[in-house]
């Protein structure tokens, strides 16, 4: 069981030549926070709020201005294997194809060609891409482009994912499959997840616990308990889940929550 | 205002829509057309010795040059080791510029200092033309082969250091964070992350320098050379062998379109990917 820790986390990003003077732009601001690493921890915000600031502190691509993080006590220097990133923009490596791309951090580890390459069909397999290792990326459709990112993140054992949007480039019904899939392959691999999300639906079904991110600057503003991804996983179908008064009623009250935060003018 | 002027418009482009061709000439056709009409031309002006022949050869004269340069040779060497020693020049040239160049791109693509070093160099050397330089590098090399490699591959560098940093400078910043967010380090960042995204603006730095490098060779060669397809010509014009002259302009011309040709090959096998970024 690894904790990833955020304690009294700030990050300010310094005032451009040019701007009007006036100090620092804050983005978020005194953050405190634990995920563990039979948790999924849905961030949902406003645009602006900070939440891929956040997950870009937790990846350790931006050091805090305050406060610390830290993976078990230990702080982080910066990025690291213990915490696999799954972009937006899915960032695979078109020179790469499949099974090379979801090999990538084993052949960093310097882990031998047949060895890495054994490894990256099983996990393939496991993320429903048995068949498309020899295939070029670009030929294939943007959920099994994603499906290949998080097998190339689960490649490198992280304890921690981070995922950043993962599903906001997907159609509706791609989007909805992949939610149980990344439900599913969390569950397997029990690493704690972060998972940045635009969508209230997606947090509140994928999401073990639900931080709301407020604006200027980003701050904790609300963190919730949720149950639904576990009734889901235990069999239930996502229909049934999403119309449950329960559902509804959590999802009415975080609605309510994003938009009850001060309406300044959104910082980028 | 507009709604008038639509009317008005509208019966007269259907009109010229209607005269239009069911399908035009392709651009191929069009420029197929015009070597035949510029081969047309020539033959014209030489079979009535509107132009002196020594000035003018016939087409067939031409043709029949190149078969003797081909078989016979000219000035001690066939046509095959004229541009033999042509081509062993040129990529004797690219090879010792790519090795420089990468390099110094990737130098000046990652770091402060490398491109602090290096700019004001390949910004003193891009606009030169090589032949300027020629003469120096002849007092400080020699007459021999360097001389020409020497020149050859500094025409090439430029165009091989920026395109490589300017590769090196547009990789994308969540190819660089995802390796790191998987455990890269540095160096592998570099050689796993940065030098391929590069590899399609190195290959078309390549295919430029190679364009590059050929004028400057055979303009090498007129000046100071024993061998070659520039020398082969500057000799056969000291003769007034014109339609030699000629000959050798034309397999120039083909041979560049031939490497011009190679490189896009290339570059279509090791990099098919980068039109799909």
């Amino acid at each position: 069981m690894s904790i990833l820790t955020f304690r009294n986390v700030s990050l300010r990003y310094p005032q451009r030549a040019g701007n009007r003077p006036g100090g620092d732009v804050p983005v978020l601001e005194g953050i405190d926070l634990q995920i563990a690493s039979d948790e999924l921890v849905a961030v949902i915000g406003r645009s602006g709020a900070g939440k891929t600031s956040l997950l870009n502190l937790a990846a350790g691509f931006i050091a805090p201005t305050t406060g610390t993080i830290a993976v078990d006590g230990v702080p982080i220097q910066g990025p690291g294997a213990d915490r696999a990133v799954v972009f937006q923009d899915d960032a695979l490596y078109p020179w790469l194809n499949a099974r090379d791309n979801v090999a990538f951090p084993l052949k960093l580890k310097g882990v031998p060609v047949a060895a890495r390459r054994e490894r990256a069909d099983k996990l393939l397999e496991k993320v429903g891409l048995a068949e498309a290792g020899d295939r070029p990326i670009w030929e294939l459709s943007g959920g099994m482009r994603q499906r290949v990112g998080i097998a190339r993140a689960l490649a490198a054992e992280p304890r921690f994912l981070l995922l950043d949007e993962p599903l906001g480039a997907l159609d509706a019904l791609t989007r909805s499959r992949m939610q149980e899939f990344i439900l599913r392959i969390k569950a397997e691999s029990g690493a704690g997840t972060i998972l940045i999300t635009h969508s209230i639906d997606e947090a509140l079904l994928l999401g073990t616990r639900i931080i709301v991110l407020s604006p200027n600057p980003g701050r904790l503003s609300a963190e919730i308990e949720a149950g639904f991804s576990a009734e889901v996983l235990s069999g239930a179908s996502v229909a049934a889940v999403k119309a449950s008064p329960l559902f509804k009623r959590m999802h009415a009250g975080l609605t309510g929550l994003i938009h009850a935060a001060p309406d300044d003018e959104v910082a980028a | 205002m507009t709604l008038s002027t639509e009317i008005a418009t509208l019966p007269q482009q259907a009109g010229r829509e209607r005269s239009r061709p069911a399908r035009p000439l392709p651009v191929a056709a069009i420029s197929t057309l015009t070597v035949a009409a510029i081969l047309g031309l020539w033959s014209l002006a030489s079979a009535y010795t509107l132009v002196s022949p020594v000035f003018l050869p016939s087409p067939r004269q031409v043709v029949l040059a190149l078969y003797n340069l081909a078989v016979k040779g000219f000035v001690d060497a066939t046509l095959a080791e004229h541009v033999g020693a042509s081509l062993i020049r040129i990529f004797g040239a690219l090879l010792a510029s790519i090795a420089i160049g990468i390099p110094a791109g990737i130098a000046i693509g990652t770091s402060r200092v490398g491109r602090g070093i290096l700019d004001p160099v390949v910004e003193f050397l891009r606009p030169l033309p090589p032949l300027a330089y020629l003469p120096l590098v002849i007092i400080w090399v020699g007459i021999g082969e360097a001389s020409k490699i020497t020149v050859i591959a500094l025409s090439m560098l430029p165009s091989i250091i920026l395109s490589t940093s300017a590769g090196v400078r547009s990789v994308s910043k969540d190819h660089v964070n995802a390796a790191r967010s998987l455990g890269a380090s540095k160096g592998q960042v570099l050689a796993e992350v940065v030098l391929p995204s590069a590899v399609p603006s190195i290959l078309t730095g390549i295919r430029i320098a190679l364009g590059a490098g050929w004028t400057t060779l055979v303009a090498a060669e007129l000046v100071a050379a024993s061998s070659g397809i520039g020398f082969m010509i500057q000799s056969a014009a000291q003769f007034l062998v014109t339609d030699i002259v000629i000959a050798g302009i034309v397999v120039i011309a083909l041979i560049a379109i031939l490497l011009e040709y190679l490189a896009r090959q290339i570059e279509r096998r090791l990099v098919p990917w980068a039109s799909h970024r």
